[in-house]
């Protein structure tokens, strides 16, 4: 049962009978067998083409739920809720345990269809979310590894791309190969990546970013003929790079790497849909833009009271984190270059001294000359290794990072969106409540009667936007620890690389030397 | 002899004491063991310099038996204008025409550090760091340092070479240089002056690729020599802007270690006890690591880009020498051609014959020592040049070998962690 990515990310809300029954769009490639109408709302985010501001809706845009599993997920749903004691024999931890923040008020029962495939469906459901927290716990054995390789341009002229193989190394058992290989596009992945954040980031999921785009970098490799130029390479080897660290940062992440769009990515054998939604100025993309613009003014207006200690100190932190490492980026940036200076200009003290060496008539002296020519040839190789190893290694590092806790802010601010709507909820309730008491007081009892409706229907949604405000603070807590961990390996990994490399540098550069000097020794006149 | 005078000046330690006086000019005590031995007869040293303002303020101390000299042993002070003076007024003198005139100290160039030292001191305090400020400021202050000892061992060199030229030293304006006790007053060129000797050196240009490429040498040595020189001492220029722009990259290299190790000092204090003390480590390391490629870029500065600036303006003059002879030679040849025509015309055979013997005895006199002054240049350049590429190498060994042993530590370190 591979196919199930519903995790504890899903929030079976029941809307009110407004109308939402048709919401249940499914644009997955399986012929969708159309379930039964259920209340529940879960839509599809490939299809999407508003943005839903409203915020009741955003929180269960969960993984995309294939039909049957979802008929099985309805009814785990409320398997789920009477049959607490067998969920808690479960052994994991609070946040992993599946079904529990599904808040159903026994009164609204789905209609489904009958227990017995559900029940089945259902061990699957919760043995599968054991076995991959069990992994998670034990820190397992499960391993996946990605390669991302041999660039080719694909194409001519203004149309064409460069394709990247991706090979995947993995021993998870919801992949069908262990070994899948597939061509992807560099569009592929930035198409991933949206619809990742699509999915997660509501829920207060850190998603690592992808690289950027470079219309400049892209349109010289289009333009270019076979062959050409070696800065054209160079910004292909640094993409491939980029997209190839992207790829295993999503892989290490517990909640993404079982997403269904993931797995396809990696696996599936022929071109995906192009990702037009991808390109800088797409609808899509325009949309993002201004609702950004509309969180931030949002951000400002409505300053979120925070009660927790923790996310003070953490926001705090991460302001500062960001500004450091841009400061930083632009030392590791100007340490590159300055290598790259040297690398240069140490080639061109080498061929100056090989003139030199043959314009001098002693010849004794002319042959050590030209010994240091070519000593200096060799630094100037191990100057140019290094300054890759700073680029690759240092600066692309903190460059990554600055990507990631921009990430981080984004998961932040999720969470006080969801603070915001629970707090519009409060309000609303509040000004409902007193028009229910201003009508009681002029007898307009229909009128009363209506807002009683409304206002038990506020009182669940308030309940609701409580709960999934807790249940992001918990989330973000849990990816933001993760996270830290992830910086502390990576950082002192990458690190001690690069110190390691730089070390085998100083190494080599000794050794030419220590050859030389001998031959000069040897020239006593 | 005039070539180990160099040598031993490169051989002392490279760091020598220096005084920093309270209202921030430097002195410097550069302390020469006994150049060329005792039997020498005139010794002359620096025995201190003081930066003040634009001018470098050396006090010249000379020890020497020679009769010409009132005591034995005087010191005086001097400005740059005055070794500059006494450089033209040698290099005028027909008596030594036939000499290697030895090249003159270049003008101290204290301007660019100056400025960056003022800049830094003006500079927003946001800027930088007090750990920056404070490093930044050694690293300058290192280099204001670097140029005053060069511009100081340039200058002695000079005097050196002539105290230990058999016919320099003797002149009458070297002793007064060494010796008269007030300043010399020296007028530096006016602009007219200056625009004379500007254009005097185009044509002094014009005049040797004109005789290069007219005057036949009679001597295939010269000849060959002539080449040699042209070619070597193009190629020496060319070297040396090369090897300054790799010092100039190493230096920049290592100046950036200083906003790398404080930036991650920075991340350290934000981060928490995961990555704190990771970071604060390799700040450390890379701040040792900087001081590390800091002292390599001073010393290939030294070593490698310091001797080819020399050899470049030695073999100048080594030129300038050749060509004295061949305009020597032309006036020879112009002579012979005189006297030719005195006999033909039977009219001043007697003075035409004296100036063609006066021509030919200068002509030949000038040959033998050039020949000889050829000779001892380039042995002394051989050794020079072989001496300072091994001590070169001797320090890239060094250094490359400290950086390894602090990324060895580094990594240890690390990895304990």
């Amino acid at each position: 049962m591979e196919d199930l990515s519903l995790e504890d990310d899903v929030d079976i809300i029941m809307e009110s009978n407004d109308g939402d029954d048709t919401n249940l769009q499914d644009d997955s490639k399986e012929p969708a067998a159309v379930p039964p109408k259920t209340d529940i709302n879960l839509d599809d985010d490939l299809g999407v083409s508003e943005i839903k501001l409203d915020d009741d809706d955003d929180i269960f845009k969960s993984a995309r739920v294939e039909p049957e599993p979802a008929k099985a997920s309805t009814n785990s749903v409320s398997r789920g809720t009477s049959e607490e004691p067998a969920d808690t024999d479960i052994p994991l931890e609070d946040d992993e345990h599946p079904f529990k923040d599904a808040h159903l008020k026994p009164g609204l029962q789905l209609s489904g269809p009958s227990p017995p495939p559900a029940t089945i469906q259902q061990q699957t459901l919760t043995s599968f979310h054991e076995e991959e927290a069990k992994r998670e716990m034990e820190g397992g054995d499960e391993f996946i590894e990605i390669k991302v390789t041999s660039p080719h341009k694909v194409g001519e002229g203004m149309s064409s791309y460069m394709a990247y193989k991706v090979t995947t190394n993995t021993n998870l058992s919801y992949f069908k190969k262990s070994k899948p290989e597939v061509n992807r596009r560099f569009s592929d992945f930035l198409g991933l990546r949206d619809k990742l954040t699509e999915k997660y980031l509501q829920n207060g999921r850190i998603i690592p970013p992808a690289p950027d785009k470079s219309v400049v970098g892209m349109t010289k490799v289009k333009m270019s003929k076979e062959d050409e130029s070696s800065n054209q390479s160079e910004f292909v080897e640094k993409r491939r790079a980029a997209l190839e660290r992207y790829i295993n940062r999503t892989a290490k992440h517990p909640n993404l790497r079982v997403d269904p769009d993931f797995r396809e990515f990696l696996e599936l054998d022929a071109e995906l849909p192009k990702a037009n939604q991808t390109s800088a100025l797409s609808g899509k993309n325009v949309m993002k833009l201004i609702s950004k613009v509309g969180d931030r003014v949002s951000l400002y207006t409505t300053k979120m009271e925070e009660t927790d200690q923790w996310f003070e100190e953490k926001t705090v932190m991460i302001d500062n984190l960001d500004l450091q490492l841009r400061k930083l980026l632009v030392a590791t940036e100007s340490l590159t270059d300055y290598r790259k200076a040297l690398s240069g200009h140490t080639y061109s003290l080498s061929k100056s001294l090989g003139m030199l060496g043959s314009a001098e008539d002693n010849s004794k002296l002319a042959a050590v000359i030209s010994q240091l020519a070519e000593v200096e040839e060799k630094v100037e190789k191990v100057h140019e290794q290094q300054a890759k190893d700073d680029f690759y290694l240092l600066s692309e590092l903190i460059h990554d990072y600055i990507g990631l806790v921009g990430s981080v802010k984004d998961a932040f601010n999720e969470r006080v969106k969801a603070w915001q709507s629970w707090q519009s909820h409060q309000r609303d309730l509040n000004k409902r409540r007193e028009n229910k008491v201003k009508a009681e007081l002029a007898s307009k009892q229909d009128r009363v009667n209506q807002l009683r409706q409304e206002i038990a229907e506020n009182e669940r949604q308030l309940d609701m936007a409580q709960e999934n405000f807790e249940k992001i603070s918990r989330i973000v807590k849990k990816e933001f620890e993760a996270f830290d961990v992830k910086k502390c390996k990576d950082f002192k990994n990458t690190i001690t690389e690069y110190l390691e490399n730089m070390l085998k540098s100083q190494e080599s550069l000794v050794t030419h030397w220590e050859r030389f000097l001998p031959k000069i020794k040897q020239m006593q006149p | 002899q005039a070539y180990n005078c160099l040598i031993h000046f490169y051989k002392r330690p490279y760091r020598s004491r220096y005084r920093m006086s309270r209202n921030g000019s430097m002195s410097s005590e550069v302390d020469l063991d006994a150049v060329d031995g005792d039997s020498s007869p005139l010794q002359v040293k620096i025995s201190d310099a003081l930066s003040e303002k634009d001018r470098v303020k050396f006090t010249i101390q000379t020890k020497s038996e020679m009769p010409e000299f009132q005591k034995s042993d005087f010191s005086v002070l001097r400005f740059h204008e005055d070794f500059l003076w006494l450089h033209d007024v040698i290099q005028e003198n027909p008596l030594y025409a036939g000499y290697i005139i030895p090249p003159k100290p270049q003008t101290p160039d204290f301007y660019a550090s100056q400025e960056k030292l003022q800049k830094l001191g003006e500079a927003d305090s946001g800027v930088l760091t007090k750990e920056e400020y404070t490093k930044v400021k050694q690293e300058l202050e290192a280099e204001y340092l670097a140029i005053f000892k060069k511009t100081v061992a340039q200058h002695e060199v000079f005097l050196q070479r002539l105290a230990s030229h058999p016919a320099m030293k003797n002149d009458r304006n070297f002793h007064v240089f060494l010796e008269f006790e007030s300043e010399l007053n020296v007028r530096g060129k006016n602009k007219k002056e200056k625009l004379v000797g500007m254009f005097s050196t185009f044509q002094k240009t014009g005049d040797e690729l004109l005789l290069g490429s007219t005057q036949k040498d009679v001597d295939e040595f010269f000849e060959q020599e002539k080449n040699f020189l042209l070619a070597y001492n193009q190629q020496l220029r060319e070297v040396s802007v090369k090897s300054m722009k790799v010092n100039s990259a190493q230096k920049c290299l290592a100046d950036n270690y200083i906003k790398l190790s404080s930036s991650l000092l920075n991340i350290a204090s934000v981060e928490g006890p995961g990555l704190e003390s990771f970071l604060t480590k390799l700040s450390d390391s890379l701040e040792k690591i900087r001081r590390c490629e800091s002292r390599l870029a001073a010393d290939q500065d030294l070593k490698l880009t310091d001797c080819l600036k020399y050899h470049c303006l030695d073999t100048a003059a080594a030129k300038d020498l050749l060509f004295r002879r061949l305009r020597c030679l032309a006036n020879y040849e112009k002579a012979n051609k005189e006297l030719d025509l005195a006999r033909t015309r039977n009219k001043d055979v007697a003075a035409a014959e004296n100036r063609q013997s006066e021509a030919c005895k200068t002509f030949e006199r000038l040959s033998t020592t050039a020949r000889a002054e050829l000779a001892m240049q380039k042995k002394g350049r051989v050794e020079h040049v072989r001496r300072n590429l091994e001590q070169l190498v001797e320090l890239e060994v060094k250094h490359g070998k400290a950086h390894s042993q602090l990324l060895r530590q580094a990594i240890c370190d690390i990895k304990e962690m």
